[in-house]
């Protein structure tokens, strides 16, 4: 069960059964929608800026464990970085996942993001690792239309 | 007494033996005996339908129709042979009621285009259920937008059985067109359809059944049922994908308009006018999938070799042993419990979503499906993003079941205590 323990790491576990960041904002800046229709996940990304700083950040939804955890660590990431840092921090993710990056190189700059390098013997669940992440590149790019993985 | 145990022996079904007609079926993955339980998504392919298509296509590839040379002589015989094959398997009176088209969605999209169409207007109304796939709700809320007709949808219970009284009430001078599906592919309930048909043509009202989970469980008798159409998909009854049978009583299929127009389907052709060829070759416009009707020809012939009161109690026994074990891992709730239910068992498990599910149990070599199955309506129903859902066919066996089992128990695992 190698693989698995990969894919389904401790702090994926522990990030699905206790999201971070998990509620409405009151009085977001940017709200975006996101869902992956094949497995029924849903997310909704919230922000508040401070200029191009991401004051702050939270999400809601439902999904599977990789969808649902990826959100969570997704808000305690960028949260203090500049919409700039924070889709960076996207490009890196998602070569990781993507099996595009050199691992060791980006677990440095990824930090507990680096939890989901295993997605990548995963195919069929990158789009739930990323679709957090397309959701909060909506929301900083005010895009109006819901983003969906498919 | 040795009569009465040769008797026994050929009523029951010989899985070990129908297993070794399924190449698939040997071979491994992930390092372990693949265990198939996706088969209300495709169904596998008897070593027969994958001869028969490669015999085709070696031996007597051609075009149909129209051609004077031996080959494409033999390959009309083919295909004809496998219509009457269809004709056969449906217990339709005739073959000109057979009509190929790519699977059981195109067959209900040419149903609404070509037959309901001309006749809708607003103020009718389309019925249908609560457990269609979404090839027999989105077809005719395409028809009910451009019509003005109104789509009423026959409500179920949350054990996943229709409401007849309900669908009764519905029925009046107003529905124009029933639409329903015969077993659904996300509960495994199986309607009562000769019934629903009756009531409907207690108002005259045309029938259309969605049969593409029936007819890989069960002989299907289109006479017996009284509805005016039938689809079936080939690839959910063992034989090839892009190829299904639109049944349709004849007066019917003589009255409508063509559904896509082109080569095959005519009689004459003039820029000033077409007439077109009778049914069924009016609705077969194009070179049509000649091995595909071939192989599901041999998929009918595989299944007509097999005893089906042996296979419905094989599936019986493998339903409730999957019910029983399934409903024994803590955590897990069956979605769908109906009296009458084809081997098809969805489920949800407590803090592990469906989509985990399938992850993991698929590093234990077994293939499930999970999602919505093509009936959201369903999934909202029930208050379920998606379900896990295991179907089974007649080479499935009680070991298979119990392999999932313990790969769902793993899956607690995963989640529970590392």
């Amino acid at each position: 069960m190698v693989e698995l323990r990969d894919l389904y790491q401790q702090v994926i576990l522990d990030h699905n059964r206790s999201p971070r960041n998990y509620r409405e904002l009151d009085d977001p800046d940017r709200v975006a929608s996101g869902d992956n229709p094949l497995c029924g996940d849903k997310i909704k990304v919230y922000l508040k800026l401070d200029g191009d700083v991401i004051e702050e950040v939270s999400f809601s939804g439902s999904g599977c464990a990789i969808s649902q955890a990826s959100a969570s660590l997704m808000t305690g990431a960028v949260l203090g970085k500049t919409t700039a840092e924070a889709d960076a921090l996207f490009q890196k993710f998602h070569a990781m996942v993507m099996g595009q990056s050199e691992a060791p190189a980006n677990k440095k700059q990824l930090g507990k993001l680096a939890a989901f390098a295993g997605v990548r013997q995963f195919p069929a669940r990158v789009k739930c690792a990323n679709l957090a992440w397309h959701t909060l590149h909506a929301a900083i790019a005010t895009e109006s239309e819901p983003v969906t993985t498919e | 007494m040795s009569v009465a145990s040769t008797a026994q022996v050929q009523t029951e079904l010989d899985v070990e033996r129908v297993r070794a007609d399924f190449p698939i079926l040997a071979r491994e993955v992930r390092g372990k005996p693949l265990v198939y339980l996706d088969n209300a998504a495709t169904g596998q392919r008897p070593r027969a339908v994958i001869d028969a298509i490669s015999n085709f296509l070696s031996h007597e590839n051609s075009n149909i129709h129209r051609g004077v040379y031996y080959l494409s002589e033999r390959a009309t015989a083919a295909y004809e042979d496998a219509r009457d094959k269809a004709r056969r398997f449906l217990n339709a009176a005739d073959s000109r009621e057979v009509v190929f088209v790519r699977g059981t969605t195109e067959a209900i999209n040419l149903v609404s285009c070509s037959f309901a169409r001309s006749g809708l207007a607003s103020g009718d109304e389309v019925v249908i259920s609560a457990m269609e796939h979404h090839s027999n709700i989105v077809p005719w809320q395409l028809l009910c937008e451009m019509t003005g007709a109104k789509l009423r949808v026959v409500p179920m219970d949350k054990t996943g059985t229709l409401q007849l009284d309900e669908y009764e009430k519905m029925l009046g001078p107003q529905t124009r067109m029933v639409a329903l599906v015969h077993v659904s592919n996300s509960l495994g309930t199986i309607n009562p359809i000769k019934e629903m048909v009756a009531a409907a043509k207690a108002w005259d009202i045309p029938v259309l059944v969605d049969g593409a989970q029936a007819a890989p469980h069960q002989a299907i008798d289109v006479q017996d049922l009284g509805c005016d159409f039938y689809a079936i998909s080939g690839h959910k009854m063992f034989g090839p994908t892009g190829i299904g049978v639109l049944y349709g009583r004849r007066e019917l299929l003589e009255a409508m308009p063509p559904y896509q127009g082109g080569g095959e389907m005519i009689r004459s052709v003039t820029f000033e006018r077409t007439t077109y060829a009778p049914p069924p070759a009016k609705f077969e416009a194009g070179t049509p999938h000649i091995s595909g009707a071939i192989g599901l020809g041999a998929a009918i012939d595989y299944l007509g070799g097999l005893d089906w009161g042996a296979i419905h109690r094989h599936e019986k026994r493998l339903l409730n042993h999957a019910q029983e074990r399934l409903g024994d891992v803590p955590g897990l709730e069956i979605i769908g419990s109906a009296k009458s239910k084809a081997s098809v068992v969805s489920f949800v498990m407590d803090g592990i979503h469906a989509h985990d599910i399938g992850t993991i149990v698929d590093q234990e070599g077994v293939a499930i499906r999970t999602g919505h199955h093509c009936t959201q309506p369903v999934m909202d129903f029930f208050g379920v993003p998606a379900t896990a859902r295991a179907s089974l066919a007649f080479y499935n066996t009680t070991q298979e079941i119990d392999a999932l089992t313990d790969a769902l128990i793993e899956a607690r695992r995963v989640f529970g205590r590392w």
